[in-house]
């Protein structure tokens, strides 16, 4: 276990107030950059570190970044997401609740090295205690001269605002979120142009997680080669994952990327292992839109390899046998959970959370949550599962955002590797509704591939 | 700029879409549209009936595009290739798009006013299934009033945003839009009689489907059994060429005039729409010409099968043998 860089200072008391993070060698990254730095050289650092965007996708940061158009006379904008909203997944919430100052001083940095005056933290609507602690950091902030005009002197000036959503989950995809923050309905625009062209007002404009904006500070503070000897492969850093679940220990957890999975779901550092003694039956890796794995898989590659808790090494197998890092939500299902009943409550999480822009996501969605529901409830045939994954194939892909493919991913996924769990759902109806299929084959050995 | 659409190569403008392109060729390689709207800006991408396949993105860039385009909203490229009809991936996911449209779609065609003229009937019967696999109840609103004139019949509507574009774009203020979210959501002035303007009738010609109906013709007979003609008049408010729906003596109905892709020339005004319903108030020019795909051509005119675009453009049909053998094959 190496040294945690966002959560280091988590469990000091008045953390969230600025003398005392202060104290503890905050802001210390905004004086660096501010007064030694130009903005090109952070977009540099940024990119040496090898950060990848820690809202779901993992694209580079530092690439995004320099994507930025910077046309003359023309403000840029920087809008940190904190619309959380994935089933599973709370590690911003928990940063910004606890240590509210280290998305601030990262909104500084960030802001100075894309040259933007005016930045954003879009809060999901739902977080209003955060809210409010977000926006007493910003005055305890600007109160200290870190915000507002000529920032430490040095003539860079900088407003930061928190707005709230409406809570709605597709205010979380990039272009949604900028429609919702102008004023408008949320629905997600078509691409191109992307935001870094023409995104809020028309401004060339990056949307960064609140996780990436946070780790710009470490990296500033420890320069872009120390945080990418962190982790492995082309996973650099240190990433949160907010464990959730039939897990001993649930809660945040700051893991060096490149962690053996094993070892975070059953080492007492971390998860603990599964509560009451029970067995483990499936993972959702990363959110509820990355694709659910049962435990021989997720604890072994198809390869049977180990399986890392990396970008690279849970994606190891596609789609086929593998799952995504996504935004880092950990879900564990013990042996008592139902994968079908859970497959339709993600599905039914999809249909109400759909736009209604694009006709396969919306008709899609509230077709598979029909169909999941009949099966769960006994009422299931033989040929609902192909229906299912043929539904599950015609939308994605073919939407305007990825919500159409977060909708799909799980459907496909769980009947592909819980498909006997669906039948026994279908064959044994009445017996489903009094009790679970239970653990079956799901934590079985993998077999040894045949090499051909 | 030179694109090519299904083996078909045609010099378009900068700045053209997929769709305009595939347009200017004509035929059977134009892709379906039922929310784009040439008229209306930022309209389209939506309803993904239009999807392609870009096997080459351009002359500098000739990786292919990773997923499916919106021709409506893709611009072109120099030397970006197309496939549509030709590619069965395009084919395959039509057929989902059009199931999916179909699926919240009460298929009440027997005693819907927009039968026989409506997009959407038109694209299930080129590309949809015979069947659904749809076995749920589907969703159900109340009709509405929106304006003196026009019925809401939320319960056929797709979601395709045109009206909502031509409130934007073509009235004063804006007075109506979508309320809710994913299937529920719903076209609605939620101020029921709150649209009253000149050109608030343009949104019955834009619907796609028989949501939006003229309230003046509701019922009043079948298109298919009505005569159009082309008909012109004076009007201060718009350019007040109209086509006139016949039954007998009797003008049943005035609406823009559409072309193939349903689409008006010029919108009118509901003064036009609505109010003159004589065969006095109107210069009539002549019969409107009805593509012999249409079901409102039947027992109307006689027409030989017409040859598509291609036949007819030698430099197209050299460059299309492909196309053109599979056309006479049939």
């Amino acid at each position: 276990m190496g040294r945690k860089l966002l959560l280091e200072h988590i469990n000091v008391p008045g953390i969230n107030t600025f003398a005392v993070y202060r104290s503890k060698g905050g802001y210390a990254a905004v004086e660096k950059a501010l007064k030694t730095l130009s903005p090109d050289e952070i977009v540099e650092e940024v990119k040496k570190s090898g950060l990848r965007g820690r809202g779901g996708a993992g694209f580079p940061t530092g690439m995004k970044w320099s994507f930025l158009a910077k046309p003359e006379n023309t403000a840029r904008y920087l809008v940190c997401n904190a619309d959380e909203s994935e089933p599973g997944t709370f590690k911003d919430r928990y940063l910004m609740n606890y240590i509210p100052h280290l998305l601030i001083e990262g909104m500084i940095v960030s802001s100075f090295a894309l040259g933007a005056h005016v930045s954003y933290i879009y809060v999901r609507g739902e977080m209003m205690p955060q809210i409010r602690i977000l926006e007493k950091a910003i005055a305890e902030a600007k109160n200290a001269g870190f915000l507002g005009k000529n920032i430490l002197g040095t003539g860079y000036d900088l407003e930061l605002y928190v707005h709230p959503g409406g809570g709605a989950y597709i205010c979380g995809e990039e272009t949604a979120l900028l429609e919702s923050l102008e004023g408008k309905r949320g629905n997600p625009r078509i691409k191109p142009p992307f935001p870094a062209i023409a995104g809020l007002y028309g401004c060339p404009t990056v949307v960064n997680n609140v996780e990436s904006i946070a780790a710009v500070v470490p990296i500033i503070n420890d320069g872009g080669e120390e945080y990418s000897k962190i982790g492995i492969g082309r996973s650099t850093g240190t990433k949160l994952i907010s464990a959730g679940g039939n897990v001993k220990r649930p809660g945040v957890y700051e893991i060096d990327l490149g962690l053996p999975a094993e070892e975070f779901l059953y080492s007492d550092e971390y998860c603990g292992g599964i509560a009451n003694g029970k067995r483990l039956k499936a993972v959702v890796a990363g959110g509820s839109s990355v694709p659910i794995l049962p435990a021989n898989l997720f604890l072994k590659t198809i390869n049977n390899e180990p399986r890392l808790m990396s970008y690279e090494s849970l994606s190891d197998g596609g789609f086929v046998s593998g799952t995504m890092l996504g935004s880092g939500g950990f879900i564990a299902f013990d042996e008592d959970q139902c994968i079908v009943r859970n497959t339709w409550n993600f599905t039914r999480f999809y249909h109400h959370e759909s736009c209604g822009q694009c006709s396969p996501c919306r008709e899609g969605t509230g077709w598979m949550e029909k169909v999941l529901h009949r099966l769960e409830y006994g009422h299931g045939k033989m040929s609902d599962m192909d229906l299912l994954v043929d539904v599950s194939k015609k939308i994605e892909g073919n939407t305007i955002c990825p919500l159409g493919d977060a909708a799909a991913w799980p459907v496909a996924s769980a009947i592909r590797h819980f498909r006997d769990e669906f039948e026994w759902h279908v064959t044994n109806a009445s017996e489903a509704l009094s009790r679970n299929y239970g653990l079956a084959h799901y934590a079985d050995p993998l077999k040894k591939l045949e090499t051909a | 700029m030179k694109v090519t659409i299904d083996g078909i190569p045609i010099e378009v403008e900068p700045g053209t879409t997929i769709l305009n392109a595939a347009r200017q060729i004509g035929g059977d390689v134009v892709p379906p549209a039922m929310c784009y709207y040439s008229k209306l800006k930022d309209s389209g991408g939506k309803c993904r009936t239009c999807l392609v396949k870009v096997s080459k993105g351009s002359e500098k860039d000739p990786r292919p595009m990773p997923k499916l385009v919106a021709s409506c909203r893709t611009t072109v490229m120099e030397g970006m290739e197309v496939q549509n009809i030709t590619s069965p991936e395009v084919i395959e996911a039509r057929k989902g798009i059009v199931e999916m449209l179909l699926v919240n779609h009460p298929l009440d065609c027997p005693i819907c006013d927009q039968a026989g003229e409506c997009d959407l009937q038109n694209l299930a019967f080129d590309h949809g299934a015979a069947k659904t696999r749809y076995e749920f109840d589907r969703r159900k609103f109340e009709k509405i009033d929106i304006g003196d004139n026009i019925q809401l019949h939320m319960t056929r509507c797709i979601l395709c945003y045109r009206c909502v574009f031509v409130a934007d774009q073509l009235t004063d203020h804006r007075i109506h839009g979508i309320l809710n979210r994913g299937d529920h959501s719903e076209i609605s002035t939620y101020i029921k009689h709150a649209v009253d303007n000149d050109f608030s009738g343009n949104m019955i010609d834009v619907c796609p489907v028989g949501a939006l109906t003229d309230k003046t013709f509701r019922f009043k007979n079948r298109v298919w059994f009505t005569k159009s003609v082309e008909a012109h008049r004076d009007c201060d408010k718009c350019a007040g060429k109209v086509t006139l729906w016949y039954k007998g003596e009797d003008v049943l109905r005035v609406t823009g005039r559409k072309d193939v892709y349903g689409e008006v020339a010029e919108f009118i005004c509901n003064t036009c729409r609505f109010d003159k319903k004589k065969t006095e108030d109107w210069v009539i020019e002549g019969p409107r010409k009805v593509p012999n795909t249409s079901v409102m051509n039947s027992n109307h005119y006689e027409t030989l099968h017409p040859l598509p675009v291609v036949k007819t453009n030698l430099v197209l049909m050299e460059a299309n043998k492909e196309q053109f053998e599979r056309e006479t094959r049939l």
